[in-house]
């Protein structure tokens, strides 16, 4: 531990009674990172400065918002039209959602690339699953809020959901709606919910980072770190990688809030609700897609189980069987770079989830080319299971991996060790 | 290359004045410019918090005077808060204009308060604590002063609005307001 | 190599699923609008003040008649070069209810600058009774409420046609080839010299269904200039900004490559 002493009598004086001086120090400016990081490091960060745009200009647009069915869709109009700069503010949280969503998959991807999920960083891969989970609550509560029609028929829909339940579902969705439909009740508990839940996000974000911090970062070799030789300190390394991710990334976010802020939503959500009225197509937001052509795609009974809570349960699972993929994947080396099978299968499970969103975004009786859109979604349903319960572990186990490097130096060092 | 056991990137292999200045400039330029652009991107939540269009819209107020006769006080809303506009009868422009300076709590002159003497336009917030005075009606009580009287803690306000007993330390606020016909005035 | 392959069959399969996603779906929708050409399109596009005054007269005249447009303000229309003393005016020549009365009675009055637009009809039930049932929308939104937007507007506006040989009609609709499912209660809003234009542009349907598009999408989005403006500044600050961070990291980075 570095017993660093410093000069300004102020800075002394705070960091005697609360060294939070010497924390930042260690955890941000000497802390020790791998040096072969490439960009698809980048995508943490982002997601934490992401978090804290949506807490921003979702605290700002609260001052304006009113949670009342009769108010909600014209106090959004009115932040709109009327509250200085708040076509901005709407516009930058509404697309930061879709945002947070790209960077967090991205991110979430990389991990099972590189096997980032694998001991002794097991527990921060079930933090980041229980974050993607809270995130995913989050959003579909804050997308209720403007109350149009989709945000109407999308609380109807997923609620719904948990009638599925056996003996309690009626009474568990009744307590979710504070009524006996989504109306005024649901509204208002949503949005005390959609505001707190991003602070408990931002707790999990800390909890994640300490620990990260315990074993540090994962590398694209996925050989641990041996050394000082194999690591700089973050800053002003990665501090300056990360600025500049951030500025690129932010290029591309502000050309969808300026250019085309409605690209990533849906026009019926400019219809004030009509409990009377379902649209023609309910869509949820395209993060959502995937999880909801997997729950349309159990169409079956099992056995005594009706198709409806298998549908659910395979939703839910989808994101729960993440939690299991430490213990799944058996392999000892991490990095798909050394791991020819698992490369090619990692980018079928890639395509089948983009699969999957595509399929989610169209009716079930819709066709491609004559083959039913249902069908398709099954198909690409089951791959999805079968690639993380079966392929995953017989590929770890049977797998032959290329020879790893002996360390992260000599991985980045022309021709030998250092 | 130029690693060392102790880890970390060196510079020690730069030639020193040129690569130090040159990163320094990149360094000072850059951060410079990104602090712009930060403080640039937060004014739009500060200014957000500003009154709105549509609360800016409801600023002013405008009153027609026209049935408003002599002797007549109406309140109207402006800015959420009442205005007393009150057409004064001749006795009551003349007991307020002869009052001296010296008898004022808060001395001001009744033609200071008035654009023109027979309409006498305040702002029906007490000074003290912000009650409503009561006297608009012609059955409220007016105070010891012929005016307005305030019942949380005995303020009274003569015929100009000008606080005469009581605990109120300033007369009852004028707020901006000009005459667009000799009987339509816009106040804010 | 072999990981470069696979990203570039990723992206491929990506954008076949996003373009298939489009032709997928488009089972009981209308015929695609034609893409018109906007004054307000593209990074530097704005509103076409003389059209979209044009298009307010038509909204005024034919459209107010059934379809309010409640989410607008009469001094919003200085937003498309009104004056003070037309917005007056305008407002004026509208009532719109206020109240309760020292009797405790709702009353209307004439409309002023800060009210939003006077509702032909008080309710959505005195709507639906005045057109046997049917609803007609406010307009405030709808080029942003339909899929195709300001095209499908004015697609819409020109898309009244007969049926085709063989489709029975239901009671009291009319065919537009472009309105989802075909069958509209809407009677035709727009004839020819149904208004006159102060500027004295003809008034053809094509020419006041342009330009009430482009009202619409003004009462829709009257931010849009400002944003597109203030969006060209931005982005050219982001671009010169990572610019130099960019060149700032390859200098700090230059002793780890």
């Amino acid at each position: 531990m570095a017993a660093k002493s410093y000069s300004n009598p102020i800075v002394k004086w705070i960091e005697y009674r609360l060294p939070i001086f010497s924390f930042l120090d260690h955890e941000l400016n000497e802390y020790p990172t791998p040096r072969n990081l490439n960009y698809w490091w980048n995508f943490g960060s982002l997601a934490g400065i992401i978090l804290v745009i949506m807490i921003a200009t979702g605290i700002v647009l609260a001052m304006s918002y009113t949670p009342h069915v009769d108010y909600a869709f014209e106090s959004v109009e009115r932040i709109m039209r009327d509250v200085n700069y708040g076509w901005l503010l709407r516009y930058i949280h509404t697309n930061g959602g879709s945002a947070f969503f790209i960077v967090v998959y991205i991110h979430l991807f990389r991990g099972m690339y590189y096997g980032s999920y694998k001991a002794p960083r097991e527990l921060l891969w079930i933090i980041g699953v229980v974050i993607l989970l809270a995130m995913m609550a989050t959003a579909f509560m804050g997308y209720v809020l403007p109350w149009g029609q989709m945000s109407f028929w999308a609380a109807t829909v997923i609620t719904n959901l948990f009638s599925a339940v056996p003996l309690v579902g009626e009474s568990i969705v009744t307590w979710l709606w504070g009524g006996f439909s989504v109306d005024n009740p649901t509204l208002n508990r949503f949005y005390s919910l959609h505001y707190l839940l991003p602070f408990v996000i931002f707790a999990l974000v800390f909890v994640h980072l300490w620990a990260l911090h315990v074993h540090k970062s994962n590398n694209p070799t996925g050989v641990d770190i041996k050394g000082p030789q194999d690591t700089i300190p973050f800053h002003p390394y990665y501090t300056i990688k990360d600025t500049f991710g951030l500025g690129a990334f932010m290029i591309v976010f502000m050309f969808f809030v300026f250019f085309a802020p409605n690209f990533f939503g849906e026009p019926d959500n400019y219809i004030k609700a009509n409990p009377l009225v379902t649209p023609a197509h309910i869509v949820p937001e395209w993060y959502f897609l995937p999880y909801y052509a997997i729950l349309r795609a159990i169409t079956f009974d099992i056995w005594f189980i009706p198709a409806k809570l298998i549908g659910v349960a395979a939703m839910f699972g989808s994101i729960l069987i993440l939690l299991f993929l430490p213990w799944l994947d058996r392999s000892k080396v991490r990095s798909a770079t050394f791991r020819p099978v698992y490369k090619q299968v990692f980018w079928v499970f890639v395509v089948d989830c983009i699969i999957l969103g595509w399929v989610g975004a169209n009716t079930p009786d819709a066709e491609f080319h004559g083959i039913k859109m249902l069908w398709i979604g099954q198909a690409a349903t089951f791959y999805y299971f079968f690639h993380i319960v079966i392929l995953i572990p017989l590929i770890s186990v049977f797998e032959t991996p290329r020879a790893l490097p002996d360390s992260i130096s000599q991985a980045v060092t022309p021709g030998g060790k250092s | 290359m130029s690693d060392s056991a102790t880890g970390g990137g060196t510079t020690a292999d730069m030639p020193v004045t040129d690569e130090k200045s040159r990163r320094d400039f990149l360094l000072i330029s850059t951060a410079s410019v990104g602090v712009v652009g930060t403080a640039l991107a937060c004014w739009p939540l500060i200014h957000a918090m500003n009154p709105a269009a549509d609360t800016l819209a409801l600023a002013s107020t405008e009153v027609d005077l026209a049935p408003v006769q002599t002797g007549q006080s109406i309140t109207v809303v402006w800015r959420g808060k009442p205005v007393f506009i009150r057409r004064r009868t001749a006795d009551e422009i003349k007991t307020a204009e002869a009052v001296p300076m010296d008898k004022l709590i808060d001395p001001e002159a009744d033609s200071k308060r008035v654009k023109k003497p027979e309409w006498l336009i305040m702002v029906g917030v007490c000074t003290h604590l912000g009650c409503i005075p009561l006297g608009q009606r012609p059955n409220d009580p007016h105070g010891e002063f012929g005016g307005w009287f305030c019942p949380c803690h005995g303020s009274h306000y003569d015929t100009s609005g000008r606080i005469r007993k009581g605990p109120a330390p300033k007369n009852l606020e004028v707020p901006p307001y000009q005459f667009v016909s000799d009987t339509f005035i816009r106040i804010g | 190599m072999n990981a470069m392959r696979k990203r570039l069959g990723l992206a491929l399969a990506v954008a076949l699923a996003l373009g298939l996603a489009a032709g997928a779906t488009m089972a009981a929708e209308g015929g695609k609008p034609p893409a018109q050409t906007w004054s307000f399109d593209g990074l530097f596009g704005t509103y076409d003040r003389a059209a979209a005054q044009r298009g307010f007269l038509v909204y005024n005249t034919v459209c107010a008649a059934c379809h309010s447009l409640s989410l607008v303000a009469y001094r919003n229309l200085d937003g498309i070069g009104f004056k003070d003393d037309a917005i007056k005016a305008i407002a004026a020549a509208k009532e719109v209810p206020d109240g309760p009365n020292d009797q405790g009675e709702m009353f209307n009055r004439p409309g002023q600058p800060a009210d939003r637009f006077a509702r032909p009809f008080a309710n959505d039930n005195a709507a639906r009774a005045a057109n046997n049932g049917a609803l007609p929308p406010d307009l405030s939104l709808i080029t942003k409420a339909r899929k195709g937007g300001a095209d499908y507007i004015h697609a819409l506006m020109v898309g009244y046609k007969e049926p085709p040989t063989g489709m029975q009609m239901m009671e009291g609709m009319q065919y537009n080839a472009y309105f989802p499912g075909n069958q509209i209660a809407m009677l035709p809003p727009l004839s020819e010299g149904q208004v006159e234009y102060a500027d004295g542009t003809k008034a053809t349907i094509p020419q006041m269904a342009h330009d009430v598009s482009t009202f619409l999408t003004w009462a829709a989005e009257p931010e849009m200039e400002e944003r597109k403006r203030m969006g060209v500044k931005v982005l050219l600050f982001l671009i010169v900004l990572t610019a130099m961070l960019y060149a700032l990291k390859r200098q700090i980075w230059t002793d780890v490559h």
